[in-house]
């Protein structure tokens, strides 16, 4: 039959106010819903049944359900950066000038040309991608993957940034109810009454779950409950909060949507509630099963709870003519309330051979035809129902009989929500009588106690007349998986278990024949599931069809797991406020802002943010680069180097445990000194370095790399906190309270000599350090270079690394002093062959790879790491070693190309014998430099190696000394 | 998420402010020790189903590495003492054989008598 308005009814509708009219838009028309509508109960309201198309066969689609489980009814909302794919209709409430479009179709969603796969389907069996697009191996990559991910999908990714504000909140409480029906409310009322600090979770917009619509006088049970809910203190009460997902020891993600879909109402769009709870009780309900009869995915073909949802709830008549099918008592609540509502009801249905209970009398006494033993055979009707084709439920499908309706209320049974309960470690039982698979109360999720710390209640737990004596006694549900039982594959072929993913029966019954077991491997050949409903509508029908076709009982099958969250949350919310600046923390040095209103490019350095360069002008950083470097050469620089790590370490026993702690003596170090120092873990391998001062008999000054300091500290607070714990030693970060800059050139000296101050710096050695006073600030001065110049790295407290600063570039001036980034410094260390932590290191570098025995103690007994460079395979001659490499032409070998030897390893890939670990051009020799790490490298000197380009070009370097500039270092003396 | 008892401030910390750092009461294998015993201090690591003796820090609130004991099947924790004890103490074996009376520690009471650590 053809479907005739009106479709939203003249009366009822208990969650809608007519007296407010809201304008939307669907795929370009102009649509009026009334307040209280959801997008689905809107889009019935104008007629509009077919809501999108499949994600396979792209088949049309209707809603099949008026809650979260929604498979098939997924728009895409809002525009630019509010654009939102996959917005499940029958849950986003309606919003006054909303623009709604579908999706997976084109042209239109009335004429999809992608419908072809649906006439191609015998081509499509389960398994099809792992089936087809094997051989030939080079289709995959060129062809076969290219097509199938431009038909990938269903809903297009939005391209703008979300403009929306989202934010996270933590709660603690004794006890958090999930589900704001009739047996959570009832279950936070006890609790409250104890006095427990009660949180209560309801997903919809209003409280009561399916007891206002099923059950006469249930809206004023709930009222009551809700009346003594709200004036307890002790309870808070969360509508629009979907419980996400139950983690480790109670804690427990909700997400609460505040303005969603509403950009003007200048609140949070969505809250992620991060709560820990003593105790959970889930009364998250359950979930009404679709029967597997033929074209049962017509549009037009809903669940029964749906139907009379949109009746009762909405006011909305899904069809003229509704014909009800069920294997239980509760879908004839569904005849009963569409009769209720002027609406015709030309039979039911039941698949049962007795049906007697009240309901099912009631719906005699209405007059309502009710067929018992019998199935569907095959709905009728393209783009929605038509008529449905009736036969014996025990048969193989010979219709009997053809009853025309424009709607099909089906219901399978119940299927309790266990989501929450799973997540966690929770086990379920099946109840063969009730055919459901329920908690199992013997083995819930345990909390820290070992003690199981969640309870179920209601619908929840398989107790679905629950509505707290309000309900009629109904009769047993009989397990259809199947209708008619004997169908033939011809029928089974178009029974869909899965709506959005096209799975049909016989897809699941092929994946057993072809041996998939497991109901996990099956999940995956067949896609059954793995829909954005994630198996809510379809999981237990399809591994019943499992169970059956390898002829085992349902429990030893078993279900797939359920993982967070329980429907979709956008990643935004997750993120909250973690976005943009605010993703993470940005630590700035006392000198930060001069660095920024002197055009200085920053880069990331752990979370500091560093001058790359300073560009001034028209110029590059390239250009800056090189300026900088001949100004530090040749005159005097200052770099702001109060990044770097530094760690006071103090005590009786700090030489000691230094002397463990670096590759090389401190304990040694004379009062006054500096020595660099290497920082290995057990495995041997390098992992920091830097200088260390010692302050006084007692006390050691280590500095770390930037990059390290925080790290460096945790590893010596774990050494000393776990294994020499009895130990005297203290550490200190100290790398906040100190403002560092290094001074360097050749006019270093001249220019710290013009400040007033108390250290005489010409009696200072290079690798000593001396306290005083400069420019009338604390400071102390470290003589030590990393730049193979003249330097002095000046420490004052950090509120006056500013001032300090300063007075050194007015007092600079007329010698040309020059700002200096982390870029210069790297190039300029690069000239003198020292290693920088993370471009000769990786990891996996021990100090002798590069050379740097020197620094490695032959006397001490231990330290941490020196066991480990024993090890045959640290002191294998074949490992690669650090050396120069000069490039053949004027162009810079890029960073990590690797060199090549002759022949071909077992994958049949060029050999190779070394890699560039830091390339730049040097402006200070006019020529591009490398350091590289080869295998016998030091006893090549002057070897030409080949590095290959992606390109396809040879570049060309020849083996040399690290050291490029001054090997003798006669300028670090000015 | 898990939640631990710092023993050392008394915080019940979640897991966000700890640190984990695996396996506890490892003994270090110096300059001396063989190649299959540094191996073995170096990479073997139980892997149980049941109970774990594991070192976290707290690493957001007071700075202290400790050690906790755990059923890393149903994350019951059973304790969480100091990181100075070179065994779990009596009390950590008590509250786990309270729950898993069938749980045998490997090391002997005895020699984790002679090496508990002066409080």
């Amino acid at each position: 039959m053809t479907r005739t308005p009106p479709f939203r009814l003249a009366q009822g509708g208990r969650l809608i106010d007519r007296a407010f009219q809201l304008p939307f838009r669907f795929d370009g028309r102009h649509l009026r819903g009334v307040a209280g509508d959801t997008l689905a109960s809107a889009l019935l309201a104008n007629g509009q049944m077919l809501m999108g198309r499949s994600f396979k066969y792209h088949r049309p689609r209707g809603p099949i359900a008026s809650g979260a489980e929604e498979p098939n009814a997924l728009l895409s909302l809002g525009q630019g950066g509010r654009f939102e794919p996959n917005q499940r209709a029958t849950t986003t409430p309606l919003v006054a000038g909303m623009v709604t479009r579908s999706q997976n179709c084109w042209p239109s969603l009335d004429n999809d040309l992608m419908a072809v796969n649906d006439w191609l389907s015998p081509l499509f069996p389960a398994g099809f991608y792992y089936k087809t697009f094997i051989h030939p191996r080079p289709f995959w990559k060129h062809l076969f993957e290219p097509v199938i991910r431009r038909s990938a999908g269903l809903g297009a990714a939005p391209t703008d940034a979300d403009p929306d504000r989202y934010e996270q909140a933590y709660a603690f409480a004794d006890l958090v109810v999930v589900g704001g029906g009739i047996a959570g409310l009832t279950a936070a009322r006890d609790a409250a009454a104890s006095g427990q600090r009660v949180i209560v979770l309801e997903q919809a917009p209003h409280w009561g779950g399916r007891t206002p619509t099923d059950h006469p006088g249930g809206q004023a049970a709930i009222d009551a409950l809700l009346a003594d809910l709200s004036g307890r203190a002790n309870v808070t009460l969360r509508r629009n909060t979907m419980a996400t997902g139950l983690y480790d020891h109670g804690y427990l993600i909700a997400r609460e949507a505040i303005a969603d879909h509403d950009p003007n109402a200048g609140l949070p769009r969505q809250r992620l509630w991060r709560i820990r709870a003593g105790h959970v009780v889930t009364a998250t309900g359950a979930l009404e099963r679709p029967l597997s009869f033929a074209c049962n995915d017509v549009p037009g073909v809903m669940l029964a709870s749906a139907v009379r949802d949109f009746i009762i709830d909405y006011g909305v008549a899904p069809g003229q003519s509704i014909l009800v099918v069920t294997n239980n008592d509760d879908a004839y609540r569904t005849a009963l309330a569409a009769r209720a509502a002027g609406l015709d009801v030309p039979a039911i249905i039941d698949a049962r051979p007795l049906a007697d209970g009240a309901l099912p009398q009631a719906a005699r006494a209405a007059g309502i035809r009710v067929l018992t033993g019998t199935g569907i055979a095959k709905v009728k009707g393209g783009k929605h129902v038509e008529a449905a084709a009736l036969c014996d439920q025990s048969g193989d499908g010979r219709v009997l009989e053809t009853i025309a309706c424009d709607v099909i209320a089906m219901s399978g049974g119940w299927s309790p929500v266990v989501h929450l309960w799973s997540h966690c470690g929770g086990k379920l039982l099946w109840d063969d009588q009730a055919a459901m698979f329920r908690p199992d109360p013997d083995r819930p999720p345990l909390g820290a106690d070992g003690k199981g710390n969640v309870t179920v209640t209601g619908a929840a737990n398989g107790d679905l007349a629950c509505a707290g004596g309000l309900e009629q006694p109904e009769g047993a549900t009989m397990p259809v998986w199947v209708m008619p039982a004997r169908a033939p594959y011809r029928l089974r072929a178009k029974m869909w278990l899965d709506f959005q993913n096209d799975v049909k029966v016989s897809d699941v019954e092929l994946a057993a024949r072809e041996g998939y077991a497991s109901v996990e491997h099956t999940k995956r050949y067949t896609t059954l599931g793995m829909a954005t409903d994630q198996g809510k509508v379809s999981n237990i029908n399809g591994l019943a069809i499992l169970s059956a076709a390898l002829d085992q009982p349902i429990p030893q099958t078993g279900t797939t797991t359920f993982r967070p969250p329980y429907t979709p949350l956008t990643l935004a919310t997750i993120a909250a406020e973690a976005r943009g600046e605010a993703f993470q923390p940005l630590r700035k040095t006392p000198i930060h802002g001069w660095h920024e209103t002197h055009g200085a490019s920053f880069e990331p350095v752990g979370q500091w943010r560093r001058p790359y360069c300073y560009p001034q002008g028209a110029e590059d950083r390239h250009a800056a680069v090189n300026r900088e470097i001949l100004a530090v050469r040749g005159g005097v620089g200052t770099l702001d180097a109060s990044t770097l790590g530094k760690i006071l370490v103090k005590g009786p026993d700090a030489g000691r445990f230094l002397d463990m702690l670096y590759t090389n003596m401190m304990s040694t170090l004379p009062v006054g000194k500096c020595r660099y120092g290497l920082m290995c873990n057990e495995n041997g391998f390098l992992m920091d370095d830097g200088v260390v001062a010692r302050l006084s008999e007692d006390s050691w000054l280590c500095h770390t790399t930037t990059g390290g300091a925080e790290r460096i500290h945790g590893h010596m607070e774990d050494w000393l906190q776990c294994e020499w714990w009895d130990w005297k030693v203290y550490t200190a970060n100290l790398t906040e309270q100190f403002a560092q800059i290094a001074v360097a050139g050749p006019k270093a000296r001249a220019l710290l000599e013009r400040l007033p101050g108390t250290i005489d710096l010409a009696a200072l050695p290079f690798m000593h350090w001396a306290e005083g006073e400069l420019a009338g600030i604390p400071a102390c001065i470290f003589r030590i270079s990393f730049s193979g110049e003249l330097s002095y790295e000046i420490a004052v407290p950090a509120g006056r690394g500013l001032e300090l600063w300063q007075i050194l570039h007015r007092e600079g001036r007329d010698l040309g002093i020059t700002a200096y980034g982390t870029e210069a410094m790297h190039v300029m260390r690069a000239e003198k062959g020292f290693i920088m932590i993370g471009d000769e290191t990786d990891g996996t570098i021990i100090p002798q790879d590069l050379g740097l025995d020197w620094a490695i103690s032959k006397k001490k007994p231990d330290y941490i790491g020196k066991r480990a460079q024993q090890r045959p395979h640290m002191t294998d001659a074949n490992r690669w070693k650090l050396v120069g490499i000069e490039s053949l032409s004027n162009k810079v070998i890029p960073d990590g190309a690797h060199a090549v030897a002759p022949g071909r390893n077992a994958n049949g890939q060029r050999n190779v014998q070394g890699r560039i670990t830091s390339s730049y051009h040097s402006p200070t020799l006019g020529k591009p430099i490398a350091m590289a790490l080869v295998r016998h490298g030091p006893s090549r000197m002057g070897e030409v190696l080949d590095f290959p380009m992606p390109s396809g070009d040879v570049m060309q370097g020849r083996i040399c000394d690290p050291v490029f500039y001054d090997k003798e270092g006669s300028r670090l003396n000015g | 998420m898990l939640i631990l008892t710092c023993p050392y401030c008394g915080v019940q910390a979640e897991e966000t402010e700890l640190h984990p750092g695996g396996e506890a009461h490892l003994k270090r294998v110096g300059p001396d020790g063989s190649d299959e015993d540094f191996e073995a201090y170096l990479f073997a690591r139980k892997n149980p189903k049941g109970v774990h003796f594991e070192r976290w820090r707290h690493a957001y609130g007071c700075g202290k590495w400790f050690l906790a004991a755990r059923c890393t099947a149903s994350l019951q924790v059973f304790g969480t003492y100091k990181a100075q004890n070179p065994y779990p103490p009596a009390e950590i074996v008590d509250a786990i054989r309270a729950h898993r009376p069938d749980w045998q520690p490997d090391w002997t009471v005895q020699h984790a008598q002679a090496e508990s650590p002066a409080e």
